[in-house]
């Protein structure tokens, strides 16, 4: 069963799941689901343009997710609109142009399914390559604003008080997760993403007393998700997005019936 | 001098908010600023910091200012777990030492490191307290420090103060309801009144307005 293509599989979502955890408890802290689900939106419209021009899915994807998080930048601070009606716009906005793209190209090799669900026999070298690549920038750019990004999170106020420039943060930040969506495409699809994002912190967060060992925490049950979600998928030939997510699921509800820890959690 | 605003207005929509304020902050002093609700105290004190964009008159501030800060209010998204420790080095590392002392003297040392969430409301408020002392300020804004702690708290609270004003050599912006301490202990008070600018043409001041404010703030 561990085929060549399994393999590639586990480890390009174990990569993506190092980065997933502490990039989740960011999307959970500041409440940014509908952020993130906007982002894996516009990645038909990444898909879409890389056919057109011929680029790497992931690469196509993380350029059109990267303008979706620069426009959001942009009309957060110059239109009037509420901040999830802008996403809504943006978000459904890119997804309908995005299908639209990709209707004119019917003889295309785009597997729509695939794209939406994961697909395991899809990594190929080089998108392992990419997503470890990135990985390991991704990790070192997210060490690198922690603590500005952190205090924002708290309060913008304090951080900005502090000379800590949590703009800049948050847009670095706002670029990682165009790239970590990117990368997570092939293996969770766009669907399912942000449940990737979102249930590994949640299992962890009663049993973490910092910010740091939540996050890491999250990067273990993302880890431990994707490598039961994949053995499911190659096992009973289930689509691999859905998979990870049923078994993350599950982690999660395993944590809710264990008996309450006393406050501040195990340690 | 440490921070000098003249004639400084901020405005939203129609209405300024706050409008020919003149404040000054030295070295060493403690300064009130006070008011009632929604008299601007809090506008002001974000314009101070640089945390709003002031539509009217100049800012003079210090380069490289130290600022310790404690807002009105601080809501916390429970999802995110911060201890007390944790909490109070948020914006930047110190040694252990100088947390302890930071914390100590805001009595809250003996506490240990438990969850800011099942902290006191008043308890929260020396820990934010701490928090800004810990980065040595040269300039202390407090949003209603005050507020939820005890009576006997309240006094201490403005002895600390006092203490700390002594042995940073800081200068102190205080938000307070309590007029009679700021008259005592200020070395100035600005007063602000609520809609004291509200409703007249862009551009004309109100003569009236303008002599009450004055008087309140060189008294
Ligand atoms: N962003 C804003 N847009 C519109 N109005 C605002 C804004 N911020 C503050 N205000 C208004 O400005 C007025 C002053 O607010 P501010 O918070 O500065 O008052 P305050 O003196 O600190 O009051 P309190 O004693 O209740 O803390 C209030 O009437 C408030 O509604
Ligand atoms: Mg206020």
């Amino acid at each position: 069963m561990l085929d060549d293509f399994f393999m590639r599989a586990l480890l390009a979502g174990i990569g993506l799941a190092m980065v997933t955890g502490p990039a989740g408890c960011f999307i959970v802290w500041r409440r940014l689901a509908y952020f993130g689900e906007t982002i894996a939106h516009s990645a038909l419209l990444g898909v879409a343009i890389a056919v057109l021009v011929d680029l790497h899915l992931v690469i196509g994807i993380f350029f059109t997710a990267a303008l979706v998080v620069l426009a959001m930048y942009y009309l957060e601070r110059r239109d009037t609109l509420p901040t999830d009606t802008l996403l809504g716009l943006l978000s459904h906005g890119g997804l309908a142009v995005g299908l639209v793209l990709l209707s004119f190209f019917p003889n295309m090799r785009v597997d729509l399914q695939a794209l939406l669900f994961g697909d395991i026999l899809a990594v190929s070298h080089v998108d392992l390559a990419v997503i470890w690549g990135g990985g390991v920038i991704a990790l070192g750019l997210l060490w690198w604003i922690w603590r500005p990004l952190l205090a924002a999170t708290v309060s913008p106020d304090l951080a900005v008080v502090a000379g800590l420039k949590p703009e800049r943060a948050q847009l670095v930040f706002g670029i990682l997760l165009a790239a970590v969506i990117a990368a997570a495409i092939k293996i969770v699809g766009v669907l399912l993403i942000v449940a990737l994002l979102i249930i590994p912190s949640a299992a962890v967060r009663r049993f973490a007393a910092s910010p740091e060992q939540m996050a890491a925490g999250a990067a273990v049950v993302g880890m431990m998700a994707v490598a039961g979600g994949l053995f499911a998928s190659a096992t009973f030939d289930t689509p691999s997005g859905p998979s990870i997510v049923v078994t993350a699921l599950v982690l999660f509800i395993l944590t809710r019936l264990g008996r309450t820890l006393p406050a501040g959690g195990a340690r | 001098m440490l921070v000098k605003a003249t004639d400084m207005g901020v405005r939203r929509g129609e209405r300024w908010i706050i409008r020919h304020v003149e404040l000054s902050v030295d070295r060493g002093q403690l300064i009130y600023l006070i008011g009632a609700n929604g008299a601007g105290k809090s506008t002001c004190a974000k314009a101070i910091l640089g945390l709003l964009d002031i539509d009217e008159g100049s800012i003079d501030r210090t380069p490289a200012l130290e600022v310790g800060y404690v807002p009105q209010r601080l809501a916390l998204n429970p999802t995110l777990p911060l201890t007390v420790r944790r909490l109070i080095t948020l914006t930047g590392r110190f040694p252990g030492t100088r947390i302890e002392s930071a914390l100590a003297s805001v009595g809250l040392h003996r506490l240990g490191d438990p969850p800011v969430t099942t902290l006191s409301g008043g308890e929260f408020q020396r820990l934010l307290l701490a928090r800004a002392l810990l980065h040595r300020p040269d300039l202390l804004v407090l949003d209603e420090p005050a507020q939820g702690v005890d009576m006997a708290g309240a006094g201490v609270l403005l002895d600390l103060i006092q203490d700390i004003r002594r042995d940073l050599q800081c200068g102190v912006l205080l938000i307070s309801h309590d007029l009679q301490a700021a008259m005592s202990t200020g070395d100035d008070v600005v007063a602000l009144v609520p809609h004291e600018h509200d409703e007249r043409p862009f551009g004309l001041d109100d003569p009236y307005a303008g002599a009450a404010r004055r008087a309140a703030g060189q008294a």
